[in-house]
């Protein structure tokens, strides 16, 4: 895809020209280059996120009126599961981890790659092997899982739909993600270059180190919890079976210390990723960096203790729902700090307003949307009366789409021209950013007020009271789509078509600004020394 | 033969490295285990007097066998890293091998174990089992599923270790020698010396200034020799074979034990 890329010059041949002992794509799928990786990643998930995308787009249709409009409901259900599988655990959760992270991880830290290459390798293939597995369960026995991305017992041992393949795929899916924060983890201990002190690494480097630590301790108890699920059906085990004395609540406890923890896997990078764009495109030092980062260490530890949030009318104690409810609203101060210093890293700025800045500003402003609602979630007594409804759906796309979504764009816009030395149409990228913005809240936006209004979530069919809503909704999906696909065409475009990019075309100052643009294969010809901190602007050129 | 013939900068074996990815992932062993042991405590604590009956079924003679049998593999294993670090590779071997043995025997006994309750009908989904209280039908589902899961990594290691004692097998033995320490750099000079003894690059004594070496060397690889990375390999092996075995002593005492 990437053929026309030239190299600058011979002694740092571009990695998009490694040589090979294996030919085509064949160079790319067996490469431990964690570039080559990062890459693979990203391609991946972006297809996934585009057919996420279809299923939300095709449920938001069936949604435009009351009654059956296009599909049934058990397509429905199977539906609704499907997008959230598929989203979660195939773009979301490796999201900016696994593709941006894998890239610039090394890079960053002046490192030619990650701690273990093989098994970073590996950990693709087995993220390929569940994606395929994810796939399969969607198309083969009786019929794609209907139970919801959070496959709560009972019903998932009861469902006769296609349980068993499709928990395997996630068990499968959350091995790959633990080796990859095996891997991360290792790295950032092990391969920062001299000079490169923990209060120098750039806030992505703490962002993905925090999450790698939240992968590695949470992931597991979700591996164990789906395995039971497996042994339940297909042994009849019966721990969460109440016929046999099992009682499926600890299946939800164990569900959420993991599902919890891995909200912050999937938005701590790209928070890292907005603190890297914030201080380039305001052309100042991060206001606050220490705070940043030991804010991303607190949210991952933090909020590894307040899985009952999700659990309020499940029937837990008083006693357990005010101490999670207590908890929850903790974890807002981290996550305030980071926003007060992203938007404190603007004042008195010389502000570039460019698509990764745009993506950035949007991410704050949704996140913040999101991070409110969730502090009205986390009171016990607001909470019982919107449990399960749009209300919760709203809060949680604001947060994990407006929040994890448009950072991931905005990584995308940010490293697109060093990751394949190619510029987009920068004109084309602010106007895409322009429509999804708007989709995006047209989308959105009306959930918060149906479930105000007490429309349940995964509902097939609703009251004809709620139909205004539901068609602002469905329109904004349009909209929103129309945007994403507009970006995504101009980027693609550009992969060979764009102008060639120069090393550092935004002026950042981390390590992967000092190579060209795309960095060679063993990335830097010497290690660099390290001797000042990374976001220090004096003396930099302007452009 | 083995004659180093140069310096050059390559990719280091990161040693230490390789350790912490393995300790890592131990972590990540113990909360898998975890999620059940939190199961455990839960149905213990609700169903305290089935739980109680239940485990008087179980053979505690077995139990106790398999005990000792995977703490004197443990044991083995560690011996077998201690030959390696004194270049005895036979007894290194042999050593792996004998833990491998007390592996496999583990799961002899487990199976004779396993077989014994499937004859009394005793397995999860039961007819006999799906009769008892429902305690009972959770400590056993409990008691598959862990010692299950148990077996699985114990075979897992089994097979981990053999691949290690092939790949150790097929090797001549290699000293790497190291001498070293803060207080042993002063005066001292830092040398390649190749099989025959010959000096091929020596440095100059050091001073007080310096106060740490690091060498990267690349030799060319060299085919049938241990190496360090092999010693890595060997080192997190024993490191998983005991983490298999930790467990194992914390199932045996509250499933046979509890009595």
């Amino acid at each position: 895809m990437t053929d026309h890329a030239v190299a600058s010059n011979a002694a740092s041949a571009s990695f998009l020209h490694e040589r090979s002992r294996f030919p085509g794509i064949l160079s790319w799928v067996f490469s431990t280059d964690h570039k080559r990786i990062g890459i693979l990643y990203l391609a991946l998930l972006l297809s996934f996120f585009v057919v996420g995308m279809s299923l939300g787009f095709l449920m938001r249709l069936e949604l435009i009126a009351p009654g059956k409009q296009i599909v049934g409901p058990q397509t429905y259900n199977a539906f609704f599961t499907l997008h959230g599988v598929i989203m979660i655990f195939l773009f979301v959760i490796p999201g900016l981890s696994a593709s941006f992270g894998n890239f610039f991880l090394p890079l960053q830290i002046g490192a030619r790659d990650v701690a273990f290459p093989r098994l970073n390798l590996l950990s693709w293939w087995i993220f390929v092997t569940g994606a395929c597995l994810a796939v399969l369960a969607m198309f083969t026995g009786s019929g794609p899982p209907d139970t919801g991305w959070t496959f709560y017992a009972p019903y998932s041992i009861r469902s006769g739909t296609n349980v068993v393949l499709a928990t395997f795929a996630v068990f499968v899916l959350g091995f790959s993600s633990i080796l990859t924060g095996l891997n991360f983890i290792t790295t950032v201990h092990r391969l920062r270059a001299p000079g490169m002190s923990w209060f120098r690494m750039p806030l992505f480097v703490w962002g993905l180190y925090a999450t790698a630590w939240t992968q590695v301790l949470a992931t597991p108890i979700i591996g164990i919890n789906l395995l039971l699920i497996i042994a339940e059906r297909v042994f009849g085990i019966g721990v969460f079976d109440p016929a046999k004395g099992g009682d499926p609540i600890l299946y939800q406890h164990l569900f959420w210390i993991y599902s919890h923890p891995a909200v912050y896997i999937m938005i701590l990078p790209a928070m890292g990723a907005i603190s890297e764009i914030m201080p380039v495109f305001a052309r100042r030092t991060i206001f606050g960096y220490k705070f940043i980062a030991y804010s991303s260490v607190a949210i991952a530890s933090v909020g590894a203790l307040v899985w009952g949030h999700h659990m309020f009318v499940s029937g837990q104690s008083y006693a357990a729902g005010t101490i999670f409810s207590l908890l929850t609203m903790l974890v807002a101060i981290p996550s305030a700090v980071k926003v007060f210093n992203w938007v404190a890293t603007l004042y008195k700025g010389s502000i570039v307003l460019e698509a990764p800045l745009l993506f950035a500003m949007s991410f704050i402003f949704l996140f913040t949307i999101g991070g409110l609602t969730g502090m009205m979630l986390g009171v016990l007594s607001f909470d019982v009366h919107v449990h399960d409804t749009y209300f919760v759906l709203g809060h949680f796309h604001y947060v994990i789409f407006g929040g994890m979504g448009m950072a991931f764009f905005a990584a995308l816009h940010y490293w697109f021209p060093k990751m394949f030395g190619r510029m987009y149409n920068k004109k084309l990228a602010n106007i895409s950013w322009a429509v999804i913005f708007v989709g995006f809240n047209m989308l959105y936006m009306p959930f918060l007020v149906l479930g105000w209004q007490g429309m349940p979530r995964r509902y097939y069919d609703y009251l004809p009271q709620y139909q205004a809503p539901h068609v602002v909704s469905t329109i904004g999906s349009w909209i929103l789509i129309a945007g994403v696909l507009m970006m995504l065409h101009n980027l693609a475009r550009s992969l060979s078509k764009g102008e060639r990019a120069p090393a550092n075309p935004w002026g950042g100052t981390t390590l992967e600004w000092t190579i060209a643009s795309p960095p060679p294969t063993e990335n830097f010809d010497d290690i660099p020394q390290v001797n000042r901190g990374p976001y220090d602007f004096t003396g930099a050129a302007s452009t | 033969m083995s004659a180093i013939r140069g310096l050059t900068i390559g990719h280091e074996r990161d040693y230490a490295g390789a350790k912490l990815g393995m300790w890592v992932f131990l972590f990540t062993e113990l909360l898998l285990f975890g999620g059940m042991f939190i199961l455990y405590a839960v149905y213990r604590t609700t169903h305290a007097e089935d739980f109680h009956y239940a485990a008087g079924e179980l053979n505690t003679l077995v139990g106790t066998m398999n005990t000792i049998i995977l703490l004197t593999s443990s044991l083995t294993m560690a011996l077998s890293i201690a030959a390696m670090q004194s270049a005895r590779k036979a007894a290194s071997i042999i050593l792996l091998l004998l833990t491998i043995a007390l592996g496999i025997w583990f799961m002899v006994n487990k199976y004779f174990e396993w077989g014994a309750k499937f004859e009394h009908g005793l397995y999860p989904n039961s007819e006999v089992l799906l009769q008892r209280a429902k305690g009972e039908i959770l400590f056993y589902g409990l008691y598959f599923t862990m010692t299950g899961l148990h077996g699985i990594h114990v075979l897992i290691g089994v097979v981990v270790l053999g691949v290690v004692a092939i790949k150790m097998a097929g090797r001549p033995c290699d000293r790497v020698a190291f001498a070293g320490g803060k207080n042993e750099l002063r005066g001292a000079t830092l040398a390649l010396v190749d099989d025959s003894g010959r000096r091929i690059w020596a440095s100059e004594p050091m001073d007080d200034s310096v106060g740490e070496v690091s060498v990267k060397v690349k030799y060319l690889p060299v085919q049938k020799r241990i190496r360090r990375e092999d010693f890595a390999f060997l080192e997190n092996a024993g490191l998983y074979w005991h983490l298999v075995d930790i467990i194992w002593i914390f199932l045996f005492p509250l499933f046979y034990l509890v009595t």
